[in-house]
This record gives structure tokens, C-alpha cells and sequence, in this order.
């Protein structure tokens, strides 16, 4: 059970390298089953996001990361086991191998998930959000009860940019925003964009 | 004064304690008399309920205050361990946060990542390092980043490739790793200093104490003698609250302030002496507040805390010390020391 000890000396950890300011807007932490969507900049995303949830809602979110990534190494998988990640070969995303029915078997009726709906780590320098893949859209249609919180990270690519594997200890900034859910009769790309416009709208909060 | 003297020289000896002997525990005893004063009065006027005070203005003295309580407090305590090298790490902690508030919000490209990785965890505390292994050290720690820092940071950003605002960026980084690292080294750098002049004086714990007061002092009498007498604005676009009234008036009565402070022997100056050097504080410690202040407004932030918690960060209680230390730091080693050679 390396799991406990690591965990938390993870979530300090991650405090002092990205020193993320959380803020809930209109939006409270909870235990219910969610999914956190998030604009993705950096490969410590998922980890400042899990450690910027208070204890008991860290125990119950897994983060989704990149199997090509966090599987290299003894270290990277001893972190992602840490964070009980669930790991998503991205190389093998078709469409009739979708990766949304892995997450719904693996979640269950207890676990929310972090996603990055981007798909790949936007372009730094830019700071800019690229579209959204389907992924959240059929998560949703198929499991209408999970809430859709989306989260705005800002700085995270300057603290562990693209192609880097040293970070720098610089300040971020967290924002959780409030739920959105699919409305009836949306269209797939209607939800992706205003999805993805949550994210965004969080940014000048 | 007398009792609360005897009482720290008291500790001082039960502990075999070098640092906090009876001079700076009369000195504590004074600033620790003064808060209990403000707090009070703090909460005298909040509970006032039809006050002329602004609200605004007396929640901000209350929080100042707090932040004082919490400066004498860590201080104090760092005075109790009986080796400076406390201290060393504390600065060294505030320099880290510091840097970090700086570089945050100061826009870097991707180029200088690895420039920025060597100076947080290389020049930072390789800095503290050496003023941790005493004056002996002075010749490398007083040339470490203006010299070999600061051409390192500028060839290794060139190495890395990206020509794009060169030497805007190179500055940037700089004028941080000067002002958050080196200046504010020299703060606990003031605990070394030996060899004194005046051979009653013995110890270094309250210079640096009487370093700090003065700096606080100082940025607090230029405020509320602006606001008081202030007319003339030295520059609104950069600080709309800091006035040529309230500037020589606020260090005039530091240089009061400071000279009455010699009485508690903390430091190794005579009154005039004492007075002189409050003024030097003062005026670097405005300086230092212009120079944060221009800054920022570049930044278009308020406080460097902004991105932290919405409230002023570190960097916003330093200024006036990072300013002042280095020139205090040299002022006094070249004329009450022997150092200086």
C-alpha cells in the first residue's frame, strides 16, 4: 500500500512546485460522481488539478493520462499508480475502440475522472484552448448523471513546458467552475463548443 | 524596560544563546510594547461605531499589523536558535517565494526555462549558501550573481536559441534574481559582520532587528505623513500615495526614531550616527518602493499576491528591505568594522 504514503506527499509536493491559488466559482467541492474537464498545457495538469481537491474528494477522482507518457519508466508508473490514474493508449482511439467505455466501466458508481478534452497539451506560448474531442459528449450521453465541472489552469505551461522535464516553481491559478450537463436535443457539436467556451469563460474570472 | 531587559537577558543566558543578548531583547521588548499599542488601537477603532475612519483603511492597519506581529514573531524565534544559520534559511525561503511571485508575473518565453530551473535551484542558494559561511565569504558572495550570475543567465538564454526580446528578457530575469536574491541576502548577511570598531559591541542579532524596524518604520511614517501633509504626488502614475511631504517628513522622524533606538545598545551607533543610518534606510527603503511600484503597474497588477490570493504577496512586504539591505549591509562593514581592511 505505497498508495497512502505517496499520495499525500505528492499533493504537497505538487503545492510547492506549481504554488496553484484554487478557486470554486459557483461551485462547491463534493463527493459526487464527476467529471473535471480541463484545458491542458502542461504534464503536471493532472496532478495540480487531483492536488488542488480537498482530501476526501482526491480519494474518489482519477485522473486520465496518456499511457505513452506515464507508463515510461519506473518513476512516471509509480506516479500514476499514486494517483490511481487511469492510463488511455492514445495511439489506439478508433471509433469502435472507444476509450469513453473503459472510463464508464472503470469509474463505476463511485470514482469521478479528470480529462483533458483537448486530446493533446495546447500550444504553449499561445495560452490558447484548441477544440475539444467527442470524448465528454458520449461520457455524458451515456452517463447523464455525472456533472460536468470544467477547470481553467493558467500558468501550468511555463512551469513544465512542452519538451521539458525539469519544472520551474512558479505561481498557478485553479479556477473550478460551475456544472454543465448535455440539454436535450443538443448537438454534438453545439456541447463541445459550449464546453469548451465554460473553460474559457473561466479564464477572466 | 529595565525588568523586561533583565528578563531576555535572562533567557539569553539559561540557553547559552549568542544571538538574543540583553541589548536586542530591549529592543524586542520595545517593538513588542508598540504592537500591543497598535493592536489595540486597531480594535479600538473597529469597534468604534460611527468612526470617521474609513473602514478600508483601518482593516488594512489591522492586517499590517498582523503582518508585523508574524515578522517579530519569526524573527524572534529565528534570535532563540543559538546559530544565524536560521536565519540564513528564513531569507533564503523569502528570496525563493519572492523570485517565484517576480518570475510569475513577469512574462518569460519557453527559451528561458532552463535559464530560470538554474535560478531557482543553483544561484539562489548557492547565494545563501556563502552568506551562511560567514564574512570570510564577503568577496564571493557580493560578486556570485552580479558577476558570474548575471553572465551566466544571459549566455545560457542566448544558448538556448531564442533571439525573440533578448535582452528584455535577459534583464527581466536579473533584475529579479538582484533584487529577490542578492539584495535580500545581505539582510541576514548582517549577522557576520565582526571585528567591530566600537569593541563594546559584541553582537549582530540587533542590527539586523534594528534593520528591519527601521525599514518598516520608515515605509509606514512616509505613508501617514502623506496622508497627513502630503501635496506634491512624486509620481501618480506609478504610486498615487507616496508625496514629497510625506517622504522627508516620514524619514525625518525615522532619523528621530532611530537615533532614540541607540539608547538600547543594539546597535554599534552612537545617536548621530544611528540617525544617519535611519536615513539611509529610509530613503533606500522608498526607493525600493518606487522601483516595485513601476513594476508593477507595468504588469498592470496591483500587488505582486494578485495571482496568490487576491492580497499584497511577499514581494510587497520586502521592497523597502531589499533596497536598503545591500547599502546598509556595506555602509556598516566599511565604517564600524575592521572587515573593510
Amino acid at each position: 500500500m505505497d498508495l497512502n504514503l505517496t499520495a499525500p506527499f505528492l499533493a504537497a509536493l505538487a503545492k510547492v512546485f506549481a504554488g496553484p491559488s484554487v478557486r470554486w466559482v459557483d461551485c462547491q467541492p463534493d463527493t459526487c460522481q464527476r467529471v473535471y474537464f480541463a484545458n491542458h498545457t502542461s504534464h503536471l495538469d493532472p496532478i495540480v488539478i487531483w492536488a488542488s481537491l480537498p482530501p476526501d474528494v482526491r480519494k474518489v477522482t482519477r485522473p486520465i493520462a496518456a499511457k505513452d507518457y506515464w507508463s515510461r519508466g519506473w518513476f512516471r508508473r509509480h506516479l500514476a499508480r499514486s494517483l490511481n490514474a487511469m492510463l488511455i493508449d492514445r495511439d489506439k482511439i478508433k471509433v469502435h475502440q472507444s476509450p469513453v467505455d473503459l472510463m464508464i466501466r472503470e469509474i463505476g458508481d463511485q470514482y469521478s475522472l479528470i480529462v483533458f478534452p483537448e486530446g493533446t497539451r495546447g500550444h504553449s506560448d499561445s495560452g490558447q484552448i484548441r477544440e475539444f474531442k467527442s470524448g465528454i459528449y458520449y461520457l455524458n450521453k451515456k452517463r447523464p448523471d455525472l456533472e460536468l465541472v470544467p477547470v481553467y489552469m493558467d500558468n501550468m505551461n511555463r512551469i513544465l513546458p512542452r519538451g521539458e522535464y525539469l519544472p520551474v516553481p512558479m505561481l498557478s491559478r485553479v479556477v473550478f467552475g460551475p456544472p454543465i450537463w448535455l440539454e436535450q436535443g443538443e448537438t454534438k457539436n453545439d456541447f463541445l463548443a459550449r464546453a469548451r467556451q465554460s473553460v474559457l469563460r473561466l479564464r477572466d474570472v | 524596560m529595565t525588568l523586561l531587559s533583565q528578563i531576555f537577558t535572562l533567557i539569553a543566558q539559561s540557553q547559552s544563546v549568542h544571538l538574543l543578548d540583553g541589548p536586542t531583547g530591549v529592543l524586542l521588548g520595545v517593538v513588542i510594547g508598540c504592537l500591543l499599542i497598535a493592536t489595540a488601537a486597531g480594535q479600538i477603532l473597529k469597534r468604534q461605531p460611527d468612526s470617521s475612519v474609513n473602514p478600508a483603511i483601518v482593516q488594512a492597519f489591522i492586517h499590517r499589523v498582523r503582518a508585523w506581529w508574524l515578522m517579530t514573531a519569526i524573527l524572534a524565534v529565528t534570535f532563540l536558535i543559538p546559530t544565524p544559520i536560521a536565519t540564513v534559511i528564513l531569507f533564503g525561503l523569502i528570496s525563493f517565494w519572492a523570485m517565484r511571485e517576480f518570475i510569475t508575473l513577469t512574462p518569460t518565453r519557453l527559451g528561458d526555462h532552463r535559464t530560470l530551473f538554474w535560478v531557482f535551484f543553483v544561484l539562489t542558494p548557492a547565494q545563501y549558501v556563502l552568506v551562511g559561511l560567514g564574512s570570510a565569504h564577503y568577496e564571493l558572495f557580493s560578486i556570485l550573481i552580479p558577476v558570474y550570475g548575471f553572465l551566466f543567465v544571459s549566455a545560457r538564454i542566448a544558448i538556448a536559441g531564442d533571439y525573440k526580446r533578448f535582452l528584455e528578457r535577459v534583464a527581466k530575469i536579473q533584475v529579479g534574481l538582484y533584487i529577490c536574491v542578492y539584495a535580500l541576502s545581505y539582510a541576514p548577511a548582517l549577522l557576520y559582520l565582526e571585528q567591530w570598531k566600537n569593541t563594546d559591541y559584541t553582537t549582530s542579532a540587533g542590527l539586523l532587528f534594528f534593520f528591519i524596524l527601521i525599514a518598516q518604520l520608515s515605509d509606514l511614517l512616509q505613508f501617514v505623513c502623506g496622508k497627513l501633509i502630503g501635496r506634491n504626488v512624486i509620481a501618480p502614475s506609478i504610486n498615487a500615495s507616496r508625496t514629497w511631504e510625506g517622504f522627508f517628513a516620514g524619514t525625518g522622524v525615522t532619523a528621530i526614531i532611530g537615533a532614540a533606538l541607540s539608547l538600547t545598545g543594539a546597535t554599534p551607533f552612537n545617536s548621530w550616527q544611528s540617525a544617519l543610518m535611519s536615513i539611509v534606510i529610509a530613503v533606500m527603503g522608498a526607493a525600493g518602493t518606487m522601483t516595485m511600484s513601476a513594476i508593477k503597474r507595468d504588469r498592470g497588477v496591483r500587488d505582486y499576491g494578485t495571482l496568490v490570493e487576491g492580497h499584497a504577496g511577499v514581494l510587497d512586504r520586502i521592497d523597502a528591505i531589499c533596497f536598503a539591505a545591500p547599502v546598509f549591509y556595506h555602509i556598516t562593514r566599511y565604517y564600524f568594522t575592521t572587515l573593510a581592511g
